[in-house]
């Protein structure tokens, strides 16, 4: 049975997400990507540095691999949208992650601003895929406006903290029409099992892996997990009871 | 003609579905797995609805009693039908006001809207339900508007179940206090609607389909849809009926979306049902759907007789009527024919006193326009 | 002439174009994007556009990140 994930036209065979900041060294990355099976990489736009010409992270991503700039450095719609715009004329494709944050103490996204950074890209053509704080009516807005997946978080980013907004998250998968990836906070592979199995579509996974003792190693371990979480999902798990036997039946009138 | 953006690409989407193989597939390992599951599909609500399920009703209904207690509490909120004309454009095959049937005709004056409010008000009744027949003639807007306005002295909450307007009209009434919307859509299957009714206004199958939204969109606060059962497959309308309510709760989360499942009623012309439900499938259509929709209304009219209301009670139900009369100003003037035999006769207080008996608490108002 | 690159004043030949500079700075024009006073300029443009003094320049790269 093939089971892909369509995003913005594309099918996708792998479920996670790869985040391609905060590696020890930039060299390790196809090696990461190979491991971990992911075909969607987000990167960063940033000035270019003049003092020190950097590598270009792009000569480390394989050129099959879907590349998904974000927008991280913004803290209003209009940087959001300028700094998406930017990253479309670099030539690697229209999709975007728009990371509106203002908070430098949490890091916590700006639902507000990413909606109407979204309204606009999404106007423009860009594949939206917006990264959020789990709300229900923010995620309803997300998707009216024009988003291609929406993406909220696991727990603050960079946590490893795992999936603390559970409840919030399974409420956006049981209301929202759209793929929801877990984007931030996921730390383990059993986390990223959790997400899938409970049906979010991807989720995408950076600091984990990059700041592994063996990303190589770590990368396969979270290919593996989603691949295990999204089978169960998929095979309707066995039930849980809640209750071993009814005490008084509900429906003996009917053959009385 | 029909307003693919709505609910109709939907019925488009499952009109060629095969409900029969699916049903064929279905397991007991699935329909125990779906009442285990805490949120459900489409599918998921399908398979409640299959045959195999029917092994499994009182699985289903513990589990809805459940979820019911759990969003409703014990309480049932009572209400109770006024019809005020019984003038009627259409000729619907199954109803006892159709055009062709030699019916006297008649529609209340304001004053004696307001007598029979009064006598409906004297049982503590705060919901009341307006009832008409189709005809702009007799029954425009305008009159319409004027019954609510006579209403709105007795009653805290005034629900219409009028034929489908426009959102304008909807909004119109909805300024002079109405807060909720019936519509049945009678049948989802657009061959059997066809045949149904064959001439009137109500030939058009879209715009009352698009009429719950219509509400919606006006503000309504409270919508309920359904289908009535014995026309068409009732496992079929059951499931439609309630992907219906699920796409309007989804699109208009500030909207109360309800169901009721109607059994078609002996009446005047005669018609005789196409489909048999039995009180079976009545009981597995409202359990299955209080797990598809936990948090959406249930009402069960007094179409059914006094023992199954009883005992469904208990069961996903959180509306009932009382009182009922299908006449026009039947409560006050006593030789008028009613829409449709009812099945439970008994009083406000009667149904009320076996509510309590029941571990229920009756409500006769739950909300008030301000 | 004087001219802002990334929000630094810096000192360039009159009249430079975007393509010198790039090559001046030692910059793969394949991996940047510039955006010229708030407009992005496409790669045809480079060779042909001459900055004037006060001119606002941005070069942007892709790096690492989540």
């Amino acid at each position: 049975m093939s089971d892909v994930l369509e995003i913005g036209g594309i099918e996708l065979r792998s479920r996670l997400f790869l985040g391609s900041g905060k590696f020890a060294a930039n060299k390790v990355i196809p090696d990461v990507v190979a491991a971990s099976g992911a075909q969607v990489v987000t990167v960063a736009v940033r000035r270019v540095d003049m003092a020190s010409a950097d590598e270009n992270i792009l000569t480390h991503i394989p050129k099959d691999c879907v590349l998904m700039p974000n927008t991280s450095g913004a803290r209003t719609a209009e940087e959001a949208v300028r700094i998406a715009r930017l990253a479309r004329a670099a030539g690697c494709g229209n999709w975007v992650k728009i990371e509106v944050i203002s908070d430098n103490r949490y890091l916590l996204p700006d639902n507000f601003e990413t909606i109407k950074a979204t309204e606009v890209l999404a106007g423009e053509g860009f594949v939206v895929l917006p990264y959020m704080s789990p709300d229900l009516m923010a995620a309803k807005r997300l998707a009216d406006a024009g988003a291609a997946a929406i993406m909220p978080l696991g727990s603050p980013i960079g946590t490893n903290r795992g999936l603390k907004t559970k409840e919030l998250v399974r409420i956006l998968i049981e209301e929202i029409p759209l793929p929801i990836v877990v984007d931030a906070g996921i730390g383990r592979p059993s986390e990223a099992a959790e997400a899938m199995e409970m049906g979010a579509a991807a989720v995408l996974v950076n600091t984990a892996i990059a700041t592994a003792g063996d990303p190589v190693a770590m990368a396969r371990a979270f290919g593996m997990a989603v691949e295990a979480g999204r089978m169960a999902h998929l095979s309707s798990p066995g039930a849980i009871l809640q209750y071993a036997n009814a005490s008084s039946p509900l429906t003996g009138f009917l053959s009385e | 003609m029909y307003n693919i953006e709505g609910f109709f690409q939907t019925i488009l989407d499952y009109q060629d579905f095969d409900t029969e193989a699916f049903f064929a597939g279905v397991t007991e390992p699935d329909v125990r797995r779906v009442i285990a599951q805490n949120r459900l599909g489409p599918l998921d609500y399908l398979t409640l609805l299959s045959p195999v399920a029917e092994d499994f009703l009182e699985e289903m209904a513990q589990k809805a009693h459940r979820l019911t207690l759990q969003h409703f509490g014990r309480t049932m909120l009572l209400f109770t039908p006024i019809y005020v004309a019984n003038h009627c454009v259409n000729q619907c095959l199954y109803c006892g006001f159709n055009v062709k049937i030699d019916l006297h005709r008649t529609k209340l004056t304001i004053e004696e809207v307001a007598a029979e409010a009064e006598v409906i008000a004297s049982t503590g009744l705060k919901h009341i339900l307006l009832l008409t027949g189709e005809s702009t003639h007799h029954t425009p807007v305008s009159y319409i508007r004027e019954c609510v306005e006579t209403l709105g002295r007795h009653f805290t909450s005034i629900s219409i179940e009028i034929y489908p307007l426009e959102e304008s009209d909807y909004r119109e009434l909805i300024a002079c206090g109405v807060d909720g919307l019936t519509v049945y859509q009678e049948t989802y299957d657009r061959d059997r609607y066809a045949y149904l009714h064959p001439a009137g206004p109500k030939r058009d199958y879209g715009f009352r389909l698009d009429a719950p939204e219509r509400g919606c969109r006006a503000g309504m606060r409270s919508v309920n849809i359904g289908a009535l059962l014995g026309l068409a497959d009732w496992r079929r309308e059951a499931f439609l009926t309630g992907l219906h309510a699920d796409y309007l709760q989804r699109k208009y989360p500030d909207v109360e979306i309800s169901i009721s499942p109607p059994r078609i009623r002996p009446q005047i012309g005669g018609f005789q049902p196409a489909v048999k439900v039995t009180d079976q499938n009545l009981v597995q259509y409202v359990t299955a759907y209080r797990l598809y929709m936990p948090r959406s209304g249930v009402t069960l009219s007094t179409r059914e007789s006094p023992v199954l209301r009883d005992n469904m009670t208990r069961l996903g139900v959180t509306k009932m009527s009382g009182g009922v009369c299908t006449a026009v100003g039947g409560r006050s003037r006593s030789e008028e024919t009613g829409q449709f035999q009812i099945a439970d006769e008994r009083s406000v207080y009667e149904v009320a006193k076996m509510l309590y008996q029941a571990g229920y608490q009756p409500v006769f108002k739950d909300w008030q326009t301000v | 002439m004087r001219v802002y690159i990334n929000g630094s004043e810096t000192e360039v030949a009159e009249k430079i174009t975007v393509s010198a500079l790039l090559t001046q700075m030692g910059l793969d024009p394949d991996t940047v994007v510039v955006e010229h006073n708030m407009v992005i300029r496409a790669k045809s443009e480079w060779a042909q556009l001459s900055l004037a003094a006060s001119d606002k320049l941005e070069i942007v790269t892709f790096v690492g990140g989540g």
